[in-house]
């Protein structure tokens, strides 16, 4: 019994006695539990047991972390389903899984499969190069990547329930999730400082409806949970992201390339909620060992970042 | 009479929702995270999150002594979601290494709806609350399965698959629900809790 609901999700309540699923109150809602939380990429159950030990909020199931995808090539898909049952069953909090953008198959499949959160990510290969799915036709609620507040609105209206910003995966270099998340923030600003009659050209610029361009200026916030993603690898750095105004962090290859995954996993966890501590943070950051081997985003070729797909 | 301090265990989880649902119905209402911040609370509220992590937290924060002792002493606290397993003396489909604090005698079953895709909206009518049901979110929720004697049990779930189903309960001081009024507009209950903490200061 899914409902398909306009983007714009109003204060009107439903009435009648039928308990309802799939809403956007109840997709967004999912995603404003996590707030404050780490979810990490996981590719065998194993992994998801010990970023569960380590206090993540959920994990995310992919084929490949990306630095894998990235040093491998070829093209990346959705997790095998197998793959993701055992992850399921291996573990108690909510389970992610990535789909190709456009792959509304993949999409459904997970759904089947009873994932969480289904996050229609750049870090695969996209399945299509003109349209993103169309998420308010899914009960499961979606996560999408966005480097700027017109992507993320687009998204939005697409039925995206939560955003992350795209950082560049794979590389353990933070800078991009830096720009990404502070371009974000800036046009919100940006906005809520424009007078409403400039609100209908802003729109226009952003690519974005005028009603959550909008809502956007009136409320200075997006309408959904923003979190950051993509070359996060240390405690610091999940922590500067938290400073950033992101509320929450999604850690991918940064656990599992490192030389010690359960510890850099807990110390990622309590950097985040201590964000704004800087001796906690000093405590946490200590005896880790080997970091991530990191790529600066420069020496990648522009044809293989991943920030650039999706549009 | 001045308003009352009202605090939200800002470890993890929708900490913004329930201050501004706590400011909305005249409670100063501020984060708490340290032992400090606690003492000077008159209540507290334990948010929705994702109860394995808060208790981590709680470990972490060295807040459970404190928490206890102040639930002991007879503060009131109210636990949405996450908040109502933290509060709950045994949790089914929980991590072993799973602990609340010592809350209120009930049994309550983790994601006991189902996973997210069986996130539900419906009315419930809670014992105590006028104006008719509130517009429950329950979000991979708990429901309680077995309460002590003590126990008032102030709501249940009256359609669908999981009709009779336990969603809110309150032991003397300590309220909690499986849903999540902090999600909707509707700011009863949050002035119903409000009130308990009124009157026990």
């Amino acid at each position: 019994m899914s409902e398909t609901t306009s983007p714009n999700v109003g204060a009107t309540p439903i009435v009648g006695a039928t308990p309802i699923v799939g809403t956007a109150r109840v997709k967004r809602g999912m995603a404003e539990m996590l707030k404050g939380g780490v979810i990490m990429d996981v590719v065998t159950p194993e992994q998801a047991r010990i970023a569960e030990d380590a206090g993540a909020v959920a994990v995310m199931a992919l084929e490949r972390v990306p630095a894998d995808i990235r040093a491998q090539g070829g093209v990346s898909r959705m997790s095998d389903p197998d793959m993701v049952d055992g992850i399921i069953n291996a573990v108690s909090i909510p389970v992610m899984a990535k789909a190709r953008i456009g792959h509304f198959v993949e999409a459904q499949i997970l759904q089947a499969l009873g994932v969480d959160y289904v996050d229609e990510s750049e870090v695969l290969t996209p399945a299509d190069y003109a349209n993103h799915i169309d998420k308010w036709a899914f009960t499961v609620p979606f996560v999408c990547g966005a480097t700027n507040l017109g992507e993320a609105l687009r998204r939005i209206t697409e039925g995206a329930a939560m955003i992350r910003s795209k950082g560049e995966a794979g590389t353990g270099d933070v800078s991009n999730a830096t720009t990404h998340m502070r371009k974000i923030r800036q046009e919100i600003r940006r906005l809520a400082s424009l007078p409403t009659d400039e609100l209908f050209v802003a729109a226009k610029e952003l690519q974005a409806p005028y009603e959550l361009v909008k809502e956007v200026a009136e409320t200075g916030r997006l309408p959904v949970v923003l979190f950051t993603a993509g070359g996060i690898a240390t405690p610091a750095d999940a922590a500067m992201m938290m400073q950033l105004g992101a509320e929450g962090v999604f850690v991918g290859s940064g656990i599992f390339k490192s030389g010690n995954p359960a510890q850099r996993a807990a110390a990622i966890v309590k950097a985040t909620t201590f964000h704004d501590d800087p001796d906690e943070l000093a405590k946490v950051s200590r005896g880790l060992g080997e970091a991530m081997v990191g790529i600066n985003v420069d020496d990648i070729p522009v044809p293989h970042r991943l920030a650039d797909r999706g549009w | 009479m001045t308003a009352p301090v009202i605090g939200v265990l800002a470890l993890q989880g929708d900490v913004r929702e329930h201050l501004a649902a706590l400011a909305a119905v005249g409670a100063q209402a501020r984060p708490v995270r340290r032992p400090a911040e606690l003492d000077a609370v008159d209540g507290l509220v334990i948010p929705g999150g994702e109860s394995t992590t808060i208790s981590k937290m709680v470990e972490l924060f060295e807040l459970r002594e404190p928490i206890d002792k102040r639930i002991a002493a007879g503060m009131p606290v109210y636990g949405s979601c996450a908040g109502m397993i933290m509060l709950a003396a045994e949790v089914l489909d929980g991590r072993p290494d799973q602990r609340g604090f010592d809350g209120i005698a009930m049994t309550v079953r983790r994601n006991a709806f189902g996973r997210q895709v069986d996130s539900f909206e419906a009315p419930v009518e809670i014992n105590g609350i006028d104006g008719g049901p509130l517009h429950a979110v329950f979000i991979r929720a708990p429901w309680v399965e077995r309460v002590g004697p003590d126990v008032e049990v102030l709501g249940t779930v009256t359609e669908g698959p999981a009709a009779g189903r336990i969603v809110a309960v309150r032991q003397n001081n300590l309220l909690a629900t499986s849903f999540h009024p902090e999600l909707t507009h509707d700011r009863r209950l949050h002035a119903y809790f409000v009130n308990l903490v009124r009157h026990a200061r």
